[in-house]
Parts: structure tokens; sequence; C-alpha cells
């Protein structure tokens, strides 16, 4: 059933790259039932726990291509295929005159194809040719404005970013294989590699997935590409595909790479820490709505990992409630920030389209004009901030369990690490809010800051169905997560060898439960309940009590308001305070005021310099190197023949006694 | 079974009721002992119950440019933060819904209060809502990891997160005394600070333009909204208050097995806890000056470095590093 959803997505692929004009619509609706139908597949098999194999005979002679749907791609298939159906019903809504071009629809489809083969292959071969399939389709949704010099410039760093990671890809699986070349996953995990090679495959699996999902410092093509792309892909992308790549690193360390050392733990917290909160400080400072959102991928792909690094530390230590908390963390994660990423790129992309403007400080008042859009981008800005009773925070409780749990490591470096690690994720937690206050402050709320802010209009219907449905799981997923932590149950298993305590052991069937119920409960459903039982007492109580009356009246601004919409706080007024005191420490930023002399009428100056010194490090000064060296050696370029041969001869020289040194 | 589940259900709704009752009593104290220390009368213990009925006797002024979320988020800000407040443990550690919150959930329930205060501040569009939501989510990212460090070391030192549990371990051991919990004590203090706008992170007797933090974000409000919005930040004084009283000075709480007098013991000692506090809050108030928005994370940096040592002296005490 699945090989024929995946079927329908390729052909639906093939068919809409022949066809022009109207017809090109089609794409997404046959997108949206497939991607039902694969959903439905997975999770059944997440269900039932039986995984379902295949083998193909094309692909690699002698090889062939194994396919696998386990509990873990199951999860992540439901995870991949929630995000194409909303953004194929996204995609419905599209006019068909004039949003539908065959540089994106074609696309589509095969995207989110490649991206379901990915977790179900089950060779290394299948793996990295699927893994490539997603990156260039997304590539190429990247560069479909190509006419746009700043899409051209992300899709050239996404395309060198996205060949670095399959490179180290290709050395993982080199690695798992060993010298024998056993390629099927089934293979490597019967021979795991030794201890000296599981540390580089660790490495390199890092690399390789880490520069896929935004890990700093291989984050730097993310903000430039994800944007870049229509909005639904960038959903696809931000919401799904950096999924896909916590998959890779999730099936390779926990699956394929055998038992895990404790320190492997180490690099995914430290660098999943430091994106989290370099990934929210970079947001927190971006006036681009699409590119505070890719920045905010980038933090919640580094909670991630800080999740991933526990559960390898706990389960390292023989401590599968540990682990399995953590792991859980993880997991529901991927699920959540799948969900309320997917519904802010979706309702950045109703405010492009209603305004044809994506600067945050041309925006505002759009919940007058957009009340629907309005509402739902609120549910997901609040979700995506780690704030009760929604889903964020199931995720996050989760992980700080984790965190609190970790002083009981027997390793000193993981004692040490573990106040850091909670404190670098309750400022990432705290910056995250900020930082979607501030984006929905000043696009939403407020006053317009331009005609085409004032003149926006609602969206139609498809969309605000795609983004209502996402805005619904993530109400639903914050209240019953003990249930959706339950169903993770089978996965858990698979990967740690553990579980969460069921739902029968708390207070209540909904209450979450972290290791113990005397130890840690959050009970959603019934804070939920309170708070609203509580508003509405109060409702009804100051709406008896009190004078009814409501005026309206012109804004108070403590007595001097100004009509003008510009003296509103904009976004790059709220984010100052944050600039001055982190800004001030990650980027050197500096201000500067020039104030002109009393009686001099040139304009006063401010000015702020901002330095991204990651950028600068891992980008900018390779680049030079690569460019300096290349220089100096392009003159072996033009050498007579007789020289050339002089070279060959001397290399072969050189490698001939340094392989007589070796032997 | 039932009597239980009735008894239980009173004793929770008694809470939810008296941390609602005497907040604006608590401020009341403050007020006042701050007074009489500049040598001023000051208003009657009871003003802040006389200016809430006041405020819900008037109407409601609401901005032209102010949306659904505007009227709405005072009656989320209050019922959030009632919430949290009756899920501190105050009288009492083994109250009925005590458990469906450990502390990091009660933060977070605070957070998503601050959150909304901050977007109804934006609402309006006005610069000085956008100055206070702005400066209010600075002070949040400072005092939030401070304040999860003092909770990872008092789950190191209680084994649980859940309050009820961390004051139940408290009350069991209450002579051992620890340098780590005094300085968790400390950062724990100035956190509160912080988080409620007291000096001298925020002044809330003043209309002080350029040092205004929550009163800025407040300012478009009035009538029965203000009135929601004074009782909450009221009811989030309290909530401080118990926290700090129910972590560090646990004496006299009911616990989980007491019957009615061990209640009623518990609700005179926490009554007169509370009102103390809030005395010396007032005493602190007057003893010091607020600091320039741009001096506050020094003041909370202190939080966060006492919490971070606090954490390292847990780790000795326990014995894991030796």
């Amino acid at each position: 059933m699945s090989g024929v959803a995946l079927g329908a997505l390729a052909v639906a692929a093939f068919l809409a790259a022949l066809t022009r004009g109207p017809a090109l619509a089609l794409v997404y609706p046959v997108s949206a039932l497939a991607a039902i139908t694969l959903g439905v597949v997975d999770l059944r098999v997440l269900l039932t726990g039986a995984d379902v194999a295949a083998r193909l005979p094309i692909g690699l002679p002698g090889i062939g291509l194994h396919l696998r749907l386990d509990s873990l791609s199951a999860f992540f298939g439901i995870v991949i295929n929630g995000g194409v159906l909303a953004a194929s019903v996204y995609g419905m809504g599209f006019d068909r005159a004039k949003e539908l071009t065959p540089r994106v629809e074609p696309l589509f489809p095969l995207f989110a194809a490649a991206m379901n083969l990915v977790v179900i292959a089950d060779d290394a071969y299948a793996f990295l040719f699927s893994w490539e399939l997603m990156s260039l389709a997304s590539w190429a949704l990247v560069v479909a404005r190509h006419t746009d010099p700043e899409s051209r410039r992300a899709a050239h760093l996404y395309l060198v970013m996205a060949a670095i990671g399959t490179a180290a890809l290709l050395f993982a699986f080199g690695g798992l294989a060993g010298p024998a070349g056993g390629y099927a996953f089934d293979t490597v995990r019967a021979h795991p590699p030794q201890p000296m090679v599981a540390a580089l495959v660790l490495v390199a699996a890092l690399i390789g997935c880490g520069s896929k999902g935004g890990l700093i410092p291989l984050h730097a093509w993310l903000p430039l590409a994800h944007p870049a792309a229509p909005s639904h892909v960038s959903a696809l992308m931000s919401g799904v595909m950096t999924k896909v790549a916590i998959y890779g690193f999730v099936r390779i360390a926990f699956d394929l790479l055998g038992p895990p050392v404790w320190w492997w733990a180490l690099p995914p917290i430290i660098l999943g820490a430091m994106t989290a909160v370099l990934g929210l400080l970079y947001a927190v400072l971006d006036r681009d709505l699409k590119r505070v959102l890719a920045y905010s991928t980038i933090e919640n792909v580094g909670v991630i990992f800080v999740a991933l690094g526990l559960a390898l530390a706990f389960s390292a230590n023989g401590q599968p409630e540990g682990a399995a908390v953590a792991m859980a963390a993880a997991l529901l994660h991927v699920l959540n920030h799948s969900w309320f990423k997917s519904l802010l790129f979706l309702g950045a992309g109703a405010v492009l389209h209603a305004t044809g403007r994506r600067d945050l400080d041309g925006l505002g008042g759009l919940i007058h004009r957009m009340p629907r859009t309005a509402a739902f981008f609120l549910v997901g800005a609040l979700a995506i901030s780690a704030l009760p009773p929604l889903n964020g925070f199931v995720s996050e409780w989760l992980l700080f369990q984790a965190v609190i749990a970790a002083p009981a490591l027997p390793q000193a470096a993981l004692h040490f690490a573990s106040p850091a690690i909670g404190a670098m994720l309750a400022l990432a937690a705290a910056l995250a809010a900020a930082c979607f206050v501030r984006v929905y402050g000043t696009a939403f709320l407020g006053r317009p800051r331009s005609a085409e802010a004032a003149g926006a209009h609602e969206v139609p219907l498809a969309q605000q169905l795609a983004m209502g449905g996402l805005a619904l799981l993530c109400i639903l997923g914050g209240l019953m997560g003990s249930v959706l932590a339950v169903a993770l149950a089978p996965v858990l298993d698979q990967l740690v060898g553990g579980g969460l305590p069921g739902t029968d052991s708390g207070p209540t069937l909904f209450s979450l439960v972290a290791f113990d119920p005397a130890r840690s409960v959050y009970d959603a459903p019934i804070i939920a309940l309170f708070v609203a039982i509580a508003s509405l007492t109060t409702l009804v109580v100051v709406h008896r009590l009190s004078e009814r009356r409501t005026r309206r009246g012109p804004a108070w601004d403590c007595g001097f308001p100004d009509p003008s919409p510009a003296t509103q706080y904009t976004a790059s007024s709220f984010a100052q305070p944050l600039r001055r005191v982190y800004g001030a420490v990650a980027f050197t930023a500096r201000e500067t005021v020039e104030m002109p002399a009393p009686g001099d009428t040139r304009p006063a100056r401010f000015s702020v310099v901002v330095v991204d010194h990651l950028w600068r490090a891992f980008y900018a000064a390779p680049g030079r190197a690569v460019l300096g060296l290349s220089e100096r050696l392009n003159v072996l370029q033009f050498l007579t023949i007789r020289r050339y041969l002089v070279l060959m001869f001397a290399a072969l020289i050189i490698l001939l006694s340094i392989a007589a040194v070796m032997t | 079974m039932t009597r239980d589940l009735l008894v239980q259900l009173l004793a929770q709704g008694a809470q939810m009721s008296f941390v609602l009752l005497i907040a604006p009593l608590a401020v009341g104290v403050v007020r006042r002992v701050k007074a009489r220390l500049m040598r001023r009368q000051g208003p009657p213990l009871l003003q802040a119950y006389l200016d809430l009925a006041k405020l819900l006797r008037k109407e409601s002024v609401v901005a032209e440019s102010a949306s659904w979320l505007f009227r709405s988020a005072p009656y989320l800000i209050f019922a959030l933060t009632w919430v949290a407040a009756a899920l501190v443990p105050s009288f009492a550690s083994g109250l009925m819904f005590n458990w469906a919150a450990d502390v990091v959930a009660l933060v977070a329930l605070l957070g998503a209060a601050r959150a909304l205060l901050a977007l109804a501040g934006m609402d309006v569009g006005t610069s000085f809502g956008g100055i206070g939501s702005s400066r209010e989510m600075m002070i949040a990212t400072l005092a939030e990891p401070a304040m999860m460090l003092i909770v990872l070391t008092l789950a190191i030192a209680a084994g649980t997160t859940r309050l009820a549990g961390v004051a139940d371990f408290f009350i069991a051991e209450p002579f051992a005394v620890r340098v780590s919990l005094a300085l968790s004590l400390i950062a724990l203090i100035i956190v509160a600070l912080a988080e409620n706008a007291r000096i001298p992170v925020d002044n809330p007797a003043t209309h002080l333009e350029l040092t205004m933090v929550h009163e800025a974000m407040v300012l478009e409000y009035s009538g029965r909204h203000l009135a929601l919005i004074e009782a909450a930040s009221h009811l989030k004084l309290v909530l401080y208050l118990s926290l700090l009283i129910c972590l560090f000075a646990p004496f006299g709480m009911a616990p989980a097995t007491a019957g009615l007098y061990g209640w009623a013991i518990g609700l005179v000692a926490w009554i007169a806890k509370l009102l103390g506090s809030a005395a010396l809050l007032g005493v602190w108030e007057v003893s010091i000056a607020k600091m320039r928005v741009f001096r506050l994370p020094d003041f909370v940096g202190i939080a966060f470095v006492f919490g971070f040592l606090a954490i390292l002296l847990a780790f000795l005490t326990r014995g894991v590093l030796a």
C-alpha cells in the first residue's frame, strides 16, 4: 500500500513535469491522498509493531534495494506525512492562474517521496540515494525563484553544505560497513564497528545529519535557504526535512553503531546547547519573518540534539529509564516541532500572500484583517515558546526532567554539564518566548506600519484549514501528551530498551509521568481544566459585579498619543534590550549615536554593528583560504606535458616509498 | 472515600480562596511598611481591596486599535496566575491537586501569563506598551536560567521536582542547614524580585516614563481589565512569597496526612509568615534604590552565579565529586 502511495507521488511529479497551467493544481490533492495513505500505513506499523520489509532487485548489483518499515521509521513517517498533508492542503488554496509554476509543482511530490524513502531505506545505498534525492529536490525548490539574487546565493550555499553533509554520511556508512562492505543495515547491526571506528562514524554522522538539521556551526545555509523557498515548501523543509536529519542521526547512533559509550553524549549535548541558544539569539535580532522562523528551527534542532545526547549518556550508563525520558523528549519534540513550525511557516506564507511583505517592521495590526490566521499563528507562537498547556511544553518538560536526573550519572563531565545545559535550555526557552512575543507583537498586533499591511485580507479557506488543523494538533498534543508518549513505547523500546511509566501509574489517565509519580508529574488536562474554570468563573463574576460598560477611545499612551504608527515599537526596537544584554557578548554588537552639535542641521544618526563570528570563522575564512589556494595552484593548469609527466612520476615515486615504509 | 474526596476538594478550594483573599492584604502590608519607614502616614492596610473595588465599578476604556486579545488577556492572565498560586503548597503540603504541576510546570504557567501580558502590551500599538513588553521579556530571559538552577539544586537535595515533595522533605529534616540551600535562597529572592517587578528591578509605585517596565505594559488598561491585571500581580507576589516560605521556612505547614487541626495550625503559620515576609519586602524596598535597566543583568546575574555555586556545593555534599 505504501508502495502504491509512493508511486502515486512519483507519477504526480512526472505528470506535473509534463503539464502546464491549471492542471498543475492536481499535484496537491494527489500528494495529500498519498500522504494520508502513507501516514495510515506508518500508524498501523507503529501501533501493531509489525515490521514490513521488502527487497527490490534494483540498486547496487548483488545487494539490491532493502526497504524496511519498523517502529522508528513509522514514527518519523508519521511526522513527514503529517507535514506533507498540511503543506498539500495549503497548496490547494493557491490561485490556479497566478501561483502555480512548473518550477515548484513537479518537485513538491518528489521531495515528499524522497523524505519518505529516506526513513524506510534499509541499506546504505538506498539511504544515501534517497537522502541526495531529498537534498536535490529541496535545492531545486529553493532556487524556484531564480531571478532573485538572494535565492541564488542561498541555493548555492545550500548545495555546497548538502554536498559536504552527504560526503560525511558516505564516510559514516563506509565506516559502518567495515572492510567487508556489508551495506545492508541488518549486516551492520550484526557486526558493530570497532570503538575507534565507531567514534569516527559518530562524528561523521553528526556532521552529515547536523548540516542538514542546522547544527551550529553547520547552520549558515539554513536561514537563507528555508525562507527562500515558497512558504509551504519552507514549512516542509523546516518542519519536516530537519526531522529526517534527526532520523539519520538516531538511526546511526542508536541502532547501527552498537552499544554506546558515555562520552559519545558530549558532542551532541554541547553542540546542541550552543545551537539552541545561538539560534535564538540570531532569531531575536533578525527582522525578516521567515528568517526568524528558520533560525528558530535551528534552536529546536539543537534542543533535540541535547535530548538525544542525554539519551546516549543514560543508555551508556545502563539507565534505561533516564534514557527513555530523554528519548521521549527528543521524539515528542520532533513531532511537536514539525507541527508548530509548519503552522508558523504556513502562517508566514499567509502573511506574505496577504501583504507581499515579510519584513516585520513593515507589518502590524494583521489581527484585525486576518483574524483566523492571527488566531492560528498565536497558537503556534505560544506552542513554540514552550508554554503550557500547548504541545511545546510537553517535550520541554520531559527534557528538563532528563536534565534534572543527569547529576545521577557517574561521570564528572556529565555532572558539570548538567547545570550548564539546564541553564542554557532555560535561557533558550525564555528567549523563544521573547522572540515570538516580538514576532507576533509586531506582525499581528499594534497598528499597520505600511499600506500593504493596512490593506491585508484573509487567505483562502484551504489555507486556513491547513493552519487550523495544525493549530488543533498543537492544542491536542499539549493536552494528550501522555497518550502520545504511550504511543511512542515501541520506538523507545527499540532504541533504548526502556519506556516511560505507563498512564496507569499517574494520578489520572492523562498524567505525564517521568521516572516515578512521586518524583515528577505534569497533568496538562487538569491544569487546563483549572485555568478554564478559573477564567470562566472570573468572567462571570467580574461581569456580574462590575460596571459592564466598555467605551472605545483613543489610546492613552501616558497622555501623549501619537497618530503616526511609526512611533510604535518595531521589531528592531523590541530587540534592543536583548541585543545590548546578549548581542554584546555573542556578536560584539555595538551601538553608536551620532548627535550633531546644537545648531547643526544635520540629522542625528544611529547605527548598530553586529558581527557574525561564526560566519567569519567557519565560512568566510575557509572560503578565502580555498580561493587563495586555488589561485596559487592555478599555475598547474598551464604546464607543458613534460612537466606533467615529471609531476606524475614524482607522485608515483612518493606513493611507492610511502607504501614501502608502511609495510 | 467520598467524604475524604470532599474534604480534599474543600481544602483545595480553600487554598484557592485564601490566596485570592489575602493577596491584596500582603500588598497593603508592603505599602504600609514602606510608608511608615519613610515617615509617611501611608494608605490604610485594606487600600488594595478598595482600589480593586473602585476599578471594578469604573467603566473600561479600550483603545480603538485594540483587538480581542487585549480584552481577553486580563481574564487569562488572572486565571493562569491564580491557578499557579493555588498549586504552591501554602498551609498544607498534600493538597489534592498539588501533584498536577511540578515546579517546572509552575514556572512555565507564569511564563504563559507573562507572554500574554507582553502581547497585550503590544496590542494597542503605542511606544510605552512596546517598551514595557520588550524589557519584561528581557528580564525574563535573565531570570529563567537562574530559576532553572534553583530547581536543579532542590531536585538534587530532595530527589523530586514536586513542590509538595520538596516541602515534605524540608519538614522532615528541618535542621539540616546546607550552604547550597542558603545560596539558592538568595538566588530565589533575586529571581522573585525580578519576576514581581519590585525595587531594584522595577518600581511598582511609579509612572516615571523611562524606568517603567510592568506599569508601561498595562498603561492602556482601565476599569475591570485593570482590576484583573492588578489582582494577578498581587497573586503573583503571594505566589513567590509562598514559594519561598514553602521551600525555605516550611515549619508549621501541615504534612500530607494532617487532619483539620493540623490545617488550622498550618493556616495560621502561613498567614503569619506571609505577612512577615511582605513586611520584610517593604523594609528591603526602602533601603535600596532602583537600578538602571541595563544594570539588571549584573543584579540578576548574581542569582545565576549563586544558583550555580549552590549546585556545585550540592554535588560536593552528596560526595559525587569526591
